[in-house]
C-alpha cells in the first residue's frame, strides 16, 4: 500500500503531462504538423537510436574489455572509464564546440598550417549530438554490463568452451547474452537522457522534441500545448521501456550455484593491447580528459583574473546537502517500490512503477512545473486552513521549499535509483526471502538484514548516480530552488547563460570534482566486495 | 491428533490450465517422517510451498497442529506459521556467517538462550568449530547441514524438505541421507520430504505419497507401496513392473505365469491385469521351454533378462551377477509371487 | 477537527508552517527587496550603488523568464517578491499581460525613459537598451555593402551569414517589431530571402561575433554589447557594428526593463528603486557595466559605444515584441528559419 501511495504521488506530475492530451491546443498541433512536427519527431527518434547504438557499442566494448581481458593500463581504465558519469552534457557539449567549430583552435590551426579551404565536418549537426551524448552516457552501460560481466559464472563459459566455441563465439553466443538485462537497462537510461535533454540540442541547435517544448512555451507562451508536446515524450520513453521488457523476454538470467573464483582473463598481446588501450585512451580522452582539461585551462584563467564567483563555496555546501538528500530519498522510495514488487508482484504495481519512472524522460523544467501546480495547489489549502486556525496568514510553505525541490528531484530521477535498485534485487534468489519467512522474519526484517546487505552494490550504485544527477540538474533547481539557495550547476548556468566560460570554469570544475568521489567510492567498494566474496552473490 | 493436515487443497497458477495440486488430502502424525514422491511437475513442490505458506490454495484446508493456516480467502503468512524449510538450493544467506544464518530464526530468545540453541543444532547436525565460516567456504553437504541446521533451530513443530539431495554428488547423497533420517529422527520434528528418487524416500520416509498431475495416488509405508500398489501408476513408478493379461476364475487368476491365488473383491470372468515385478521371476534354460531370452543389461549386482512368453508378452527377470545367459537361449519360468496384485481392465483402461 | 488529522498526515509541514509563521511575525529590522530576475550578470554595480544609497538591501533569486512566471503563478497573491526584472520587452509584456505587474504613475520615470521604451500603462520600464543589429568581419566586407535587415536577403550574401536559431527571444522580438511595422507578409518575404541564403545558424550571440571573426562567416545579426564585451577583451578584433535601415524605419533596439510586482509589500522602495536606476548616474553606471546603452538620453554611452558613432533606433514602441511574439514564432516555423 505504501509502496503504491509512493509511486501515485510522484506519477502525479507525470499523469499532468499526460492528462494535458484530453485538452488538445488544436491550434498549436495543427501549426507544428504543419512546420515542424515530423521532422522534429524524426530527428528525436534519430537521435536516441543513434545515442542507443552509441552507448551500447561503446559500453558495451569497454566493460568486456576490462573484464575480460588483460593488457596493460587494464586497472586504471577499469575505474576511470567511470568518470565522465561526473560530467555535465553541456558542459562536454560546449568544450567541444568551442575546440573544434570553425572559430575554434583546432579547425583555426589546420587552416593555418594547410590553407584556408580546411573545413572539418560541421559538429553542430545530428552526428554532433549524439556523439556528445555517446561520450557522457556510455558510463550507464558500461557502469551495469561491467558488473554483470563479472558476476557471470565461469561455469557458463567453460561448458560453452567445453562445446567446442571459439572466443568469439562464446562472446556473441554466451556472455553478452547472458548480460542482456543489464545492458539493455543501461542503454534505456541513456537513450531517456537524449529523449530529455535540451542543453545539448541547443547549443548544438540540432532540433529534437525537447527544443519544440520550449519553443512553444517560452516562444509562445503557450505552456499548455508544450505540455502536451511533452507528452509525446513520454509516449516515446514509454515504447523504450517496453522494449525493454521486451528484449528480456520470459527468459530469467540469475545464476549460480558456487562463488565465482577470480575470473580468468584472455591477455591480450601486441597489435590488439594496442588496440585495446587505444580505444580505452581515447574513449577517456575525449569524454573526460579534454573537457576537465578545457575547464583547468579557464580556471586557472579566472583565478588569475581574479572573477571567481563569490557565494561559490555556500552554493558547493548546498549541493551537497541537496545532492545527498535527493540520492537517499530517491534510493529508499526505488527501495520501496522494487521491495513491494518482489513480494506481490501485482500488475498494479508494476504499471505504477513504471509511470513513476517515466520522469526520466521528461525534461526537468516541464517536470518542475508539474511539481509546481500541485505544490502551489497544497500551499493554498495549507494556507487557507492555517489562516483560519491562527489568523495569521502564513505565505508560502511548500512551493519554494527544500521539500518541493527534493519531490522534483525524486520524480525527475526515480529511474535511475529504480533500474540500479531493480537490477540487484532480481539477483538475490527468491529462496533466500522466503527461506527468511519460514524463520520467522516480517518484510522489514528480511530487508534489512537480507536483501539491503545483499544488495549494497545496487545501492550504491543507485545512491551514486542519482546524487551525480542532482549535482548536474538545473531546470527544476532554477524553478523549485528557495530563495538564496544556489547549486554549483546554478552559479554555473548563470555564467554559462551568458556565455561566461572563464567565470564558470571554477565552480564547474567544482562540480565535476565533487562528482568523482563517490564515483570513486562505489567504484572502490564494489571491487572490493567483488574480491572478498568471489562476485557477485554466492549461493550455494 | 495429526500434526499435519490438507484436505482437498487445490491449485491452480492460471486459470484454465489443469490444477497443479487437486483435491490432495493428507495427514502426518507426531514425529512422522512423511515423503512426497512423484514425476517433475506433479505437483509435489507446490504442495510443499502450500504447507510453507508460500502460496495460497484455491481450495481446501491446511491445519498444523490442529490450527488451521490455510482456508479459502485467508492464508496465515509464513512467518507465522513456524514451519522450517530447507530449500533446494538451501538458501543459505551468503553474506551471513553459519552462526549468523542459524541464529536468524532465534530472534524471538534471549542472547544466552539464542547461543545455546545455536550449539545445540550445530552439535546435532556435527558442525561444531565452522560457526565462523561462511557458506561459499563449505562443502556442498556441509551447506546443507547448515541448512537442516538453520531450519531445526527454532524447533519447528513441522520442517519441509524440498529434494534436499539433488545438488549432492552421489556418493555423498548416500552418506548424507542416513545423517538427516539420524538427524531428524534425534530431533523428533515431524518432517515432510518432496523428492523425485524413489530410493531416497523408501530409505528416510516412514510413510511415502505418490503423486501424479497434483493427484495424490497412495501413501503406504514404503514396503507397502512397493508390494501393494494401490493404482497402476504407483506400481510403474514405484519400481520396475510388468503387467500380464490374466483372467479371473473360480480357481484363482490364470496366467500365463500360472494360477495365482485369486486377492478378495474380484469376481470370476473379469479380465485383469497382474503386476509382476523382475525380482518375482525366476528361471532357468532348458531346451524345451517356450520362453525366449530377448535381451540382457549388467548391472553390475545383477543381470537383469527381458523374456518373451508364448503369447508374445514381455516380462524382466533379474538373475545373479554370475549368472549368463545369452540372447536366444530357451527357458523354463517359475513365478514366485508372495501376493497378487491386479488392476480390473475396465478401471484401468 | 481538522488539526489532529494534518499532524498524523504530515507532522513535518505543519511544523515548517509553525516555523514560517514565526518567521513571518518577526518584526523586519529594514527593507528586502526580492527581485525576480532574469538578468544573470555576476555583478550588478547599480544595484550596489542603489543600496548604498537607500540602505534597502536587495535580493536576486534568478531563472529564465518562463519559468519565473510559473512561479510568479503558483505563488500567486501570495509571492515574495517586489520586482521583476529582466531582459526583452517580449518577457516584460507577457509579465504584464498575465497581470503579474502593476502601474506604477511616476513623474520621475517618464521624464528620464522615452515613451517608446515604456508601457504605455505604466507597468513596465526599460533601463537599458540594446541594439540588435548587423555585424561584419571588417577585413571582408566594406560598410556601403550594406543597407538594411531586409537586404541581408540579397544572393550576394549566400553561405556568407550567420544566424542565431530563432527560437531565442533577442530573434522573435525582432521579427515582432517588424511584423508590427509592416505586417506578416512582407515581414515574411523577408525573412524567406535571409533563409534562401542557407545561413549558417548559431546558438549564441557571442559566438556568433566569433564566427564572423575567424571568417566563418562574413556578416550576421547580434546584440550590440556581445560586441562591447568582446572587443573590451581583445581590441583586434575585425568586428564592427553597422546600423541599417537609417533612411527607414531604424536600428531595431530592445530593453533590459523592470516593473513592480503587483502584490509587492514594499510598493514605494520599489518604485523608489526604478526611479533610481532612471537617473542619469545610475545609468551611466549600469551601461558602463554592461555594454548596454543607456535607456536615459541624458545618460553617456560607454566610451567604447560612442567610438561606434551615433544612429537613428527604430520609436515603435518596444512592447510590440510582446505583442507579436506568437505571431513571429509561427512566421519562422512557416518560414522554414529554424
Amino acid at each position: 500500500m505504501a509502496a503504491l501511495g509512493a509511486a501515485g504521488l510522484v506519477s502525479v506530475p507525470i499523469l499532468t503531462v499526460a492528462w494535458s492530451l484530453t485538452h488538445p491546443a488544436w491550434a498549436v498541433w495543427a501549426h507544428l504538423w504543419q512546420t515542424q512536427l515530423p521532422e522534429l519527431l524524426l530527428n528525436t527518434v534519430i537521435l536516441v537510436v543513434e545515442v542507443g547504438l552509441g552507448v551500447l557499442v561503446l559500453g558495451t566494448a569497454l566493460a568486456w574489455l576490462v573484464t575480460a581481458c588483460e593488457f596493460p593500463g587494464r586497472r586504471v581504465f577499469e575505474w576511470a572509464l567511470v568518470l565522465p558519469l561526473a560530467l555535465p552534457a553541456y558542459v562536454i557539449g560546449f568544450v567541444f564546440l568551442g575546440l573544434f567549430e570553425y572559430a575554434g583552435p583546432v579547425q583555426s590551426a589546420l587552416r593555418g598550417w594547410l590553407g584556408p579551404w580546411v573545413r572539418l565536418p560541421d559538429l553542430r549537426s545530428g552526428w554532433g549530438v549524439a556523439l556528445m551524448m555517446t561520450l557522457v552516457y556510455y558510463p550507464y552501460v558500461y557502469t551495469l554490463g561491467r558488473a554483470a560481466f563479472a558476476e557471470q559464472a565461469p561455469e557458463f563459459l567453460e561448458s560453452a568452451r567445453g562445446l567446442g566455441r571459439s572466443r568469439t563465439a562464446i562472446l556473441f553466443g554466451v556472455t553478452l547474452p547472458l548480460a542482456r538485462p543489464a545492458l539493455a537497462a543501461g542503454t534505456v537510461l541513456a537513450c531517456m537522457e537524449a529523449l530529455a535533454d535540451f542543453g545539448t540540442v541547443a547549443t548544438f541547435s540540432f532540433r529534437t522534441l525537447t527544443e519544440a517544448i520550449y519553443r512553444v512555451w517560452h516562444g509562445m507562451f503557450d505552456r499548455v500545448a508544450a505540455t502536451q508536446l511533452a507528452a509525446l515524450l513520454l509516449g516515446l520513453a514509454g515504447t523504450l521501456l517496453w522494449l525493454e521488457r521486451l528484449s528480456r523476454g520470459r527468459a530469467r538470467f540469475t545464476h549460480g550455484r558456487r562463488p565465482a573464483p577470480p575470473p580468468v582473463r584472455i591477455a591480450l598481446g601486441g597489435v590488439r593491447a594496442l588496440g585495446a588501450c587505444l580505444l580505452c585512451t581515447a574513449t577517456l580522452g575525449l569524454a573526460f580528459g579534454l573537457p576537465v582539461g578545457q575547464l583547468v585551462l579557464w580556471a586557472v584563467e579566472a583565478v588569475a583574473r581574479d572573477s571567481v564567483p563569490e557565494r561559490f563555496a555556500r552554493a558547493l555546501g548546498q549541493s551537497l546537502v541537496l545532492g545527498g538528500g535527493a540520492a537517499l530519498l530517491v534510493t529508499a522510495v526505488a527501495v520501496l517500490l522494487a521491495y513491494a514488487f518482489r513480494r506481490q508482484p501485482t500488475p498494479l504495481v508494476g504499471v505504477a512503477t513504471r509511470v513513476a519512472g517515466l520522469g526520466y524522460a521528461l525534461p526537468g523544467a516541464v517536470i518542475a512545473v508539474g511539481v509546481l501546480q500541485p505544490l502551489s495547489w497544497l500551499d493554498r489549502a495549507l494556507a487557507e486552513s492555517l489562516e483560519r486556525l491562527s489568523g495569521v496568514s502564513p505565505g508560502l510553505i511548500v512551493t519554494g521549499s527544500a521539500a518541493g525541490l527534493l519531490f522534483a528531484y525524486l520524480v525527475r530521477f526515480l529511474a535511475v535509483g529504480h533500474q540500479s535498485v531493480e537490477a540487484t534485487l532480481a539477483r538475490i534468489p527468491r529462496s533466500l526471502d522466503e527461506a527468511a519467512r519460514s524463520l520467522g522474519a516480517r518484510g522489514g526484517r528480511t530487508l534489512r538484514m537480507i536483501h539491503l546487505p545483499l544488495a549494497r552494490r545496487g545501492l550504491l550504485a543507485a545512491l551514486t548516480l542519482v546524487f551525480v544527477d542532482v549535482m548536474k540538474e538545473l531546470p527544476a533547481t532554477l524553478l523549485l530552488r528557495p530563495f538564496g539557495l544556489e547549486t554549483l550547476a546554478v552559479v554555473v548556468w548563470r555564467r554559462t547563460a551568458e556565455s561566461l566560460w572563464v567565470e564558470a570554469a571554477v565552480p564547474a570544475l567544482a562540480l565535476v570534482l565533487v562528482g568523482l568521489g563517490p564515483v570513486l567510492l562505489a567504484m572502490r567498494v564494489v571491487g572490493a566486495q567483488t574480491r572478498r566474496a568471489g562476485g557477485g552473490l554466492p549461493s550455494p | 491428533m495429526s500434526l499435519l493436515r490438507l484436505e482437498g487443497v487445490t491449485k491452480r497458477f492460471a486459470a484454465g490450465a489443469p490444477p497443479a495440486v487437486d483435491g490432495l488430502s493428507l495427514t502426518a502424525a507426531p514425529g512422522e517422517v512423511l515423503a512426497l514422491l512423484g514425476p517433475s511437475g506433479c505437483g509435489k513442490t507446490t504442495t510443499l510451498r502450500l504447507v510453507a505458506g508460500f502460496d495460497a490454495p484455491d481450495a481446501g484446508v491446511i491445519e498444523i497442529r490442529g490450527e488451521r493456516v490455510a482456508a479459502p480467502g485467508w492464508i496465515m503468512p509464513p512467518e507465522a506459521r513456524g514451519v522450517g524449510v530447507v530449500f533446494q538450493d538451501y538458501a543459505l544467506f551468503p553474506h551471513l556467517s553459519v552462526e549468523a544464518n542459524v541464529t536468524f530464526g532465534l530472534a524471538h530468545l534471549a542472547r544466552a538462550s539464542r547461543a545455546r540453541r545455536v550449539r545445540e543444532v550445530l552439535d546435532l547436525v556435527g558442525l561444531v568449530g565452522l560457526e565462523a565460516r561462511y557458506p561459499h567456504e563449505l562443502s556442498g553437504g556441509q551447506q546443507q547441514r547448515v541448512a537442516l541446521a538453520r531450519a531445526l533451530a527454532p524447533a519447528p513443530a513441522l520442517i519441509l524438505l524440498d529434494e534436499p539431495f539433488s545438488n549432492l554428488d552421489a556418493d555423498l547423497r548416500t552418506a548424507m541421507r542416513e545423517e538427516i533420517s539420524k538427524i531428524l529422527r534425534a530431533s523428533g520434528t515431524t518432517a515432510m520430504f518432496v523428492t523425485h528418487d524413489q530410493q531416497e524416500a523408501f530409505a528416510l520416509a516412514d510413510r511415502v505419497g505418490v503423486l501424479n498431475a497434483g493427484r495424490l495416488e497412495q501413501v503406504a509405508p514404503p514396503f507397502e507401496l512397493y508390494h501393494r500398489p494401490g493404482t497402476r501408476f504407483v506400481a510403474e513408478f514405484v519400481g520396475a513392473a510388468d503387467f500380464l493379461r490374466s483372467m479371473v476364475t473360480e480357481d484363482g487368476i490364470v496366467s500365463e505365469l500360472g494360477t495365482l491365488a485369486r486377492p478378495p473383491g474380484l469376481a470370476p470372468g473379469q479380465a485383469v491385469d497382474i503386476m509382476v515385478r523382475p525380482d518375482d521371476i525366476d528361471f532357468i534354460p532348458h531346451p524345451e521351454g517356450d520362453v525366449v531370452v530377448v535381451g540382457r543389461q549388467f548391472h553390475g549386482d545383477e543381470h537383469l533378462y527381458r523374456l518373451r512368453l508364448t503369447s508374445g508378452a514381455r516380462v524382466h527377470a533379474v538373475q545373479p551377477s554370475t549368472t549368463l545367459y545369452p540372447v536366444g537361449t530357451r527357458v523354463r519360468v517359475v513365478a514366485n509371487l508372495l501376493h497378487v496384485v491386479a488392476f480390473p481392465l475396465d478401471e484401468e483402461g | 477537527m481538522l488539526r489532529p488529522s494534518r499532524m498524523r498526515i504530515a507532522p513535518g509541514l505543519a511544523m515548517a508552517a509553525a516555523l514560517m509563521v514565526a518567521v513571518a511575525a518577526t518584526p523586519a529590522a529594514a527593507v528586502e527587496l526580492l527581485l525576480y530576475s532574469s538578468r544573470h550578470y555576476p555583478k550588478e554595480p547599480a544595484f550596489e550603488a542603489f543600496t548604498k544609497k537607500t540602505g534597502i538591501t536587495l535580493k536576486v533569486f534568478n531563472a529564465s523568464d518562463a519559468e519565473l512566471f510559473e512561479r510568479l503563478k503558483a505563488e500567486g497573491d501570495r509571492t515574495p517578491a517586489d520586482l521583476l526584472v529582466t531582459v526583452d520587452a517580449g518577457n516584460l509584456w507577457n509579465a504584464a499581460r498575465a497581470g503579474y505587474l502593476a502601474p506604477v504613475d511616476s513623474p520621475e520615470l517618464t521624464t528620464n525613459i522615452p515613451a517608446y521604451l515604456r508601457d504605455p500603462q505604466g507597468r513596465w520600464v526599460a533601463l537599458a537598451v540594446r541594439a540588435r543589429t548587423i555585424m561584419y568581419n571588417t577585413t571582408r566586407v566594406k560598410p556601403d555593402e550594406l543597407s538594411t535587415y531586409a537586404a541581408l536577403g540579397d544572393p550576394k550574401w549566400k553561405g556568407r551569414l550567420c544566424l542565431r536559431n530563432s527560437s531565442h527571444i533577442y530573434n522573435q522580438s525582432l521579427l515582432a517589431t517588424m511584423i508590427k511595422r509592416y505586417g506578416e507578409p512582407r515581414t515574411e518575404e523577408i525573412v524567406r530571402g535571409w533563409v534562401a541564403n542557407q545561413p549558417t545558424l548559431i546558438n549564441g550571440d557571442a559566438k556568433i561575433l566569433e564566427a564572423i571573426a575567424a571568417g566563418q562567416c562574413d556578416v550576421g545579426v547580434t546584440n550590440t554589447y556581445y560586441l562591447g564585451r568582446a572587443l573590451a577583451k581583445d581590441a583586434t578584433l575585425p568586428v564592427r557594428p553597422f546600423w541599417p535601415d537609417q533612411a527607414g524605419p531604424g536600428v531595431h533596439v530592445n530593453i533590459s526593463g523592470a516593473g513592480v510586482i503587483t502584490q509587492s509589500k514594499h510598493r514605494a522602495e520599489a518604485i523608489k528603486f526604478l526611479e533610481f536606476l532612471s537617473t542619469p548616474e545610475a545609468q551611466a553606471v549600469w551601461a558602463e557595466a554592461s555594454f548596454e546603452y543607456p535607456a536615459n538620453p541624458q545618460a553617456p554611452a560607454h566610451p567604447l559605444l560612442a567610438q561606434w558613432g551615433t544612429f537613428k533606433m527604430d520609436d515603435i514602441n518596444v512592447a510590440a515584441a510582446g505583442e507579436f511574439q506568437a505571431a513571429a514564432t509561427k512566421l519562422a516555423d512557416r518560414a522554414g528559419y529554424r
